[in-house]
């Protein structure tokens, strides 16, 4: 069973049916018993920051996070549940985050002469592979394959040997990162079509 | 670097589409599940809904097609009609909207930008301006509601720098005097939108052929173009159309990619 955490935040139905159709068995769930039952943890995320930091802590999610990350699980953050897993972000803040990977959330700042490039970034954009080309996750996925992202902050992680992905918005930011049994993306392979199905199946057969 | 995006729209009343295309293999064309996912199976970068429904009744199918599309396409949905509340906007979402589109009771109601974005994140709100050309001397536009029949009195301009102040992520531009007529983008009006607000602008309205789409994207500028009848009715595939653009130099996510 995987476990999708509902954290008071827009679209889980997308992440829900996409997961089901890769053949895995979601389950939303606000529970963290049911987080600490799961084989494997789900966390999407769009909004804001703080307010999705203050709905983990209002259904006392974060320690079950934190278990099933220490305990192994295959675990995959999506968008805010990337973003969250680091020390801060400065979106209405700074805010504090999880502190599980060293480093902070910061905002796309287009210079002057750069105002074609629009805040947020929202649309199709190829990523590129950083290092970590075994990554069972990314098995099948083409190179350069392109991702939809819809976000204004990126997350700068303090160890750059954690970025398995990176693409290109004025700067060359980090677009998924893995830590042992944690694998995160700013991108939504919810709304990804073939591509994001692909990595979801990975996610649901190897992780 | 970020690609263009081609979003094909789909007029949606009492829960069925109302252009029927001429997609051949479609099991019921009136249906906007059946037409979304052939959308998707072509490649469009995105989906948009509206939903034209006059009656309460007619609206709250459109839940139920916002859910069955979700269980099905992978790819981003835009669904805007009718949303009077950040209630409304929810549930949307919650049946598998990605973006809501929000046009006069935005206007009535400003608020309602700036509530939903603190809500949903500027990301997931839309603001829909339609924008009609003064009939003076003026050079401007002013922008209309109740899908386009009502003059607001409000420049168009000036009302697309509020609403991205308000929290708007993204503009869905129309223009009123193009829609329908198949003869191109009002180009100048893509093109000071886009260089009056920092957030992205979808250009819409008037798309007669595939170099309408390039233009609204290289002399207008827009970062996504919205096109209805050119791909309902079989004039051309979102494939071709990304080939074409593609072949100017556009960036656009190839087929397939």
């Amino acid at each position: 069973m995987i476990a999708v955490v509902d954290v008071c935040s827009g679209n889980l139905r997308s992440v829900e049916k996409a997961l089901a159709h890769v053949g895995g068995a979601p389950v939303v769930t606000q529970d963290p018993d049911v987080i600490r039952r799961a084989d494997k943890v789900v966390v999407p995320g769009q909004g804001a920051f703080g307010a999705f930091t203050a709905g983990l802590a209002e259904r006392g999610l974060e320690g079950a996070l934190r278990e099933a990350l220490a305990a192994g699980k295959p675990f995959l953050g999506i968008c805010l549940g990337l973003q969250v897993l680091f020390d801060d972000s400065e979106e209405q803040g700074p805010v504090a985050g999880l502190g599980l990977v060293p480093g902070h959330v910061v905002k796309f700042r287009p210079a002057a002469h750069e105002d074609h490039l629009k805040v947020p970034h929202i649309g199709w954009n190829p990523v590129r592979r950083v290092g970590h080309a075994g990554d069972p996750m990314l098995a099948g996925l083409p190179d350069e394959a392109h991702v939809y992202f819809v976000h204004s902050y990126y997350v700068v992680p303090s160890d750059p040997s954690v970025t398995v992905l990176d693409c290109e918005h004025g700067v060359r930011f980090c677009a998924a990162v893995r830590k042992d049994n944690l694998f995160a993306c700013q991108f939504h392979p919810e709304k990804s079509q073939h591509v994001g199905l692909r990595l979801l199946a990975n996610f649901v057969e190897r992780a | 670097m970020l690609t263009r995006r081609i979003i094909p729209c789909l007029d949606v009343k009492d829960g069925r589409v109302v252009k029927g295309t001429n997609f051949i293999a479609l099991r019921d064309a009136g249906d906007p599940v059946e037409q979304a996912r052939a959308y998707d199976a072509q490649g469009a970068d995105e989906v948009c809904f509206l939903d034209i429904s006059a009656s309460p009744e007619g609206r709250s199918t459109l839940i139920d097609v916002v859910a069955r599309t979700a269980d099905c396409v992978f790819a981003p949905l835009t669904v805007g009609g009718g949303v009077r509340e950040v209630d409304d906007a929810q549930r949307l979402l919650e049946a598998g909207a990605d973006k809501i589109s929000i046009n006069t009771a935005a206007i009535r109601n400003p608020r309602l930008v700036a509530d939903a974005a603190a809500r949903f994140g500027n990301q997931a709100i839309v603001v829909a301006v339609d924008a009609r050309r003064r009939r003076d001397a003026s050079g401007t536009w002013e922008v209309f509601s109740h899908g386009g029949r009502t003059p607001e009195g409000l420049d168009a301009l000036a009302w697309c720098r509020q609403v991205a102040e308000l929290g708007a992520g993204e503009i869905l531009l129309t223009s009123m005097d193009r829609d329908g007529t198949r003869s191109g983008y009002d180009l100048e009006l893509v093109r000071a939108v886009v260089d009056a607000v920092s957030v992205p602008v979808i250009a819409s309205g008037g798309v007669g052929q595939l170099s309408d789409l390039a233009d609204g994207l290289t002399i207008g500028g827009a970062d996504a173009v919205l096109a209805a009848s050119i791909f309902h009715y079989g004039h051309h595939t979102i494939g071709e159309a990304k080939t074409f653009l593609a072949a100017r130099g556009i960036p656009v996510r190839p087929p397939g990619a």
